[in-house]
């Protein structure tokens, strides 16, 4: 028998179910046995949730945890702890790992490594092709029959329009996304960082928006030629959202996501040459930012993810040519998007709430990211006043590469329950 | 020249860009006084006397190593070079450990060269030594710019107000990025020319003309400073042929002739490549003044570590 909890006075939001208001919620067995108003603790475990927000449990689909291959960066047990001190219960790992996860060996090792740690629930991404080499489709079939719930390339494109293609039509089959991550690396080649004004005052090799957007395009077309689902993985451009945004309204099945970071910072921060600051696709124009948000407005974004990507300082203190491309964030991406989408009002609390919960649970096709009464309770209390300051040493996380040390942000999430078991609690794991 | 009352307050130099007008000012008049010392019998001055400058050369370097060594041996600096090609990691170190190593010796200065772009600014971090850059990439190399804008001031009498032509590969150029600020700084105007391949994206927000016509470069111009072309750019796919990139960006005798004035002084930060992008008439010729570039080379380096040493003096 596990613990009841009762979860009382928090503002329950829940976009799946349109729900907005002041519930108690009381977790029985691991499940949600009641919402409502006023119920009795009957010798429940008690939260107060006053004034805070009771939310399903985050889904963050893009994150890279390294392991295996890169143990030193993350682990499996290293990267659902951070998740769970940000406020994810499930997460979704991109395929680069070494061996790639392209096939069911590694699949298979991720989640029972994960199941292990009962933290955050892991969801295999597996590459689309083998090796991540982008010329032979791996064997989708057998990554989903092994827990994958998606297939992506990450960190390059497909780069052949007709292998791209047949793995549409192929991963169609089986219901399978295909996560793009959108660069034509004959146009960004050896670029570092965005092509632009910054680019030319630092004399270093720049990434211009189109290197991004002509995959997309591409990507769109081949969408509508096979009928599969393209996800476009961090878009980072107002050329990218604007293609995005025009295919959705000719009914192209699509979706896409955006990262903390490129709503956050923009090309001006890689001034000082900090090599935190350098990520893939690179961060980009005050211009873009505004579209970013824009899109995120509309609808035309339908998801937040954090593009997890840890990195050792050994590897970052580097020249910034030579250091890797990537931040660590999934414990301030909550952080983040308060400040950017809240504050100034660009999205509502159940807006926001949608684009880290129930957006990527159909995605990924979980049956997560709602709070319904015999559903599993998975659940994430943010304190939205809460102001904290972002320390070095209280990352959890491996790795501590991101920009975003020292800085003080309002809003934090302070509990996570997974399977109605808490595993946060007053923001300790 | 009338004395700045400015005083030196940077631990590095790491770029012009930092710079105030008042600073390059500085720098020029100290450098106008350390250009006698190398007239002299003894060609030495006490001022570095125990200090310890090391020379980190991570890409190769002839004229800046050479120019910045016997600078320091001319202040009676204790000079160490360490020479090595491209970045750190290629000696499985990072650039930190490298600064730190080098610190951790008692250097009281270092002189970096390296072929990443902001690679002295991270240096500078790690270190208490002052750094100076002696060109990081395509980003900055400061006391090249410094020397061309003290050939000029020399020269012409004074910056403001003069045009300046900048010719070649602005695109991969550091010293066409540190000229650009330093002129600007001080009022000059600053055109650029090339290919539009090797013209850089944005670089008119700085505040320079942009032309893609060698002639509209060429007239009115009161200095023409030509870039070195590298060869390994054509096959990069940058311009089709070296032929082709002679016959439109070379500056002859002809050129020159047609349309600029009588009085044009031309640079060239080095190595020429001869009959590419300027003809040999031209770099040898009476307008040319880059030997007197080289000369001056030396006062600057000197007067830039003399400025850095008093930051180290002062604290």
């Amino acid at each position: 028998m596990k613990e009841n909890i009762l979860i009382k006075n928090g503002r329950l939001i829940d976009p799946a179910n349109e729900r907005d208001g002041v519930f108690d919620v009381l977790i029985e067995n691991g499940l949600i046995a009641k919402i409502g108003r006023g119920l009795k603790n009957n010798g429940a475990t008690v939260i107060d949730a006053k004034n805070k927000i009771v939310a399903p449990g985050l889904i963050d689909v893009h994150v890279h945890l390294r392991q295996p291959g890169r143990e030193d960066e993350e682990t499996i047990l290293s990267g659902c702890r951070a998740a769970i001190k940000g406020g994810f219960t499930a997460i979704a790992c991109m395929p680069n790992t070494t061996p790639t996860c392209d096939g069911q060996a590694t699949a298979k090792f991720i989640i029972d490594e994960a199941k292990r740690h009962k933290l955050a629930k892991v969801f295999p991404v597996g590459a689309i092709t083998k090796k991540r080499e982008g010329k032979e489709l791996s064997e989708m079939a057998e990554l989903k029959s092994s827990g994958c719930v998606a297939l992506s390339d990450d960190g390059d494109s497909v780069p052949d329009a007709s292998l791209m293609r047949r793995a549409l039509e192929y991963a169609s089959v089986f219901a399978l996304p295909i996560f793009e991550h959108c660069e034509d690396k004959t146009l960004s080649e050896g670029g570092c960082v965005n092509e632009g004004f910054v680019s030319t005052l630092l004399g270093l090799k720049g990434i211009p928006n189109k290197s991004e957007s002509i995959i997309i395009q591409r990507d769109i077309a081949l969408a509508e030629l096979t009928g599969g689902h393209i996800h476009i993985s961090h878009v980072s451009t107002a050329e990218g959202a604007e293609a995005i945004r025009q295919a959705k309204q000719k009914g192209v099945r699509l979706s896409a996501e955006v990262t903390p970071h490129h709503l956050a910072l923009t090309d001006a921060c890689c001034k000082t040459f900090d090599t935190n600051t350098k990520v893939n696709p690179p961060l980009r124009t005050a211009e873009d930012v505004a579209a970013l948000k824009k899109a995120l407005q509309d609808g035309t974004i339908d998801i937040i993810a954090s593009d997890h990507a840890p990195h050792l300082d050994s590897e970052k203190d580097l020249e910034y040519d030579q250091a890797p491309f990537g931040m660590i964030g999934l414990e301030t991406t909550v952080a983040v998007a308060i400040s950017e989408l809240i504050e100034p009002k660009i999205l509502s609390w159940p807006e926001l709430i949608a684009k880290l919960t129930i957006n990527p649970a159909r995605l990924l096709g979980l049956d997560l990211g709602t709070l319904a009464e015999q559903k599993k309770a998975d659940i994430t209390i943010i304190d939205p006043e809460q102001k904290w300051t972002y320390n070095k040493e209280d990352i959890v996380s491996r790795s501590k590469n991101t920009p975003f040390i020292g800085w003080q942000f309002k809003g934090r999430v302070t509990e996570c329950l997974v399977d109605g078991r808490i595993v946060l609690a007053g923001t300790c794991l | 020249m009338a004395k700045t009352s400015v005083k030196w307050t940077k631990k590095d130099l790491l770029g012009i860009e930092d710079l105030s007008p008042e600073e390059i000012t500085l720098i020029l008049d100290t450098a106008k006084s350390f250009k006698e010392v190398s007239e002299r019998q003894v060609k030495k001055v006490p001022a570095l006397r125990g200090k310890t400058i090391a020379h980190l050369f991570l890409e190769p370097s002839t004229r800046t190593r050479i120019s910045f060594e016997l600078a320091a041996k001319r202040l009676s600096a204790d000079t160490i070079g360490v020479s090595g090609s491209g970045s750190s990691i290629l000696k499985g170190e990072t650039l930190k450990d490298t600064a730190k190593n080098i610190e951790a010796m008692k250097v009281d200065m270092i002189i970096v060269r390296h072929s990443s772009s902001g690679a002295p600014h991270a240096l500078s971090k790690y270190v208490s030594a002052g750094v100076l850059n002696a060109g990081d990439g395509s980003h900055e190399h400061p006391t090249q710019a410094l020397l061309d804008i003290f050939t000029i001031r020399e020269k012409k009498g004074k910056v403001a107000g003069l045009n300046v032509s900048i010719i070649g590969d602005i695109a991969h150029s550091r010293v066409a990025r540190s000229n650009i600020w330093g002129l600007l700084k001080l009022g000059a105007n600053v055109t650029i020319c090339g290919p539009k391949t090797l013209i850089p994206l944005g670089i008119e927000k700085l505040g320079v003309k942009v032309t893609y016509n060698l002639a509209e470069a060429l007239a009115g111009a009161d200095v023409v400073n030509v870039l070195r072309i590298q060869l390994e750019r054509q096959k990069k796919g940058l311009f089709p042929t070296i032929r082709e990139y002679i016959m439109n960006y070379g500056l002859t005798q002809e050129a020159l002739g047609r349309f600029a004035k009588k009085d044009v002084l031309v640079m060239h930060p080095g190595p020429v490549n001869r009959g590419i992008e300027i003809s040999q008439e031209v770099a040898d010729g009476l307008s040319s003044v880059i030997l007197e570039q080289v000369t001056n080379g030396v006062a600057i380096r000197m007067a830039a570590m003399f400025l850095l040493s008093q930051y180290k003096a002062g604290k």
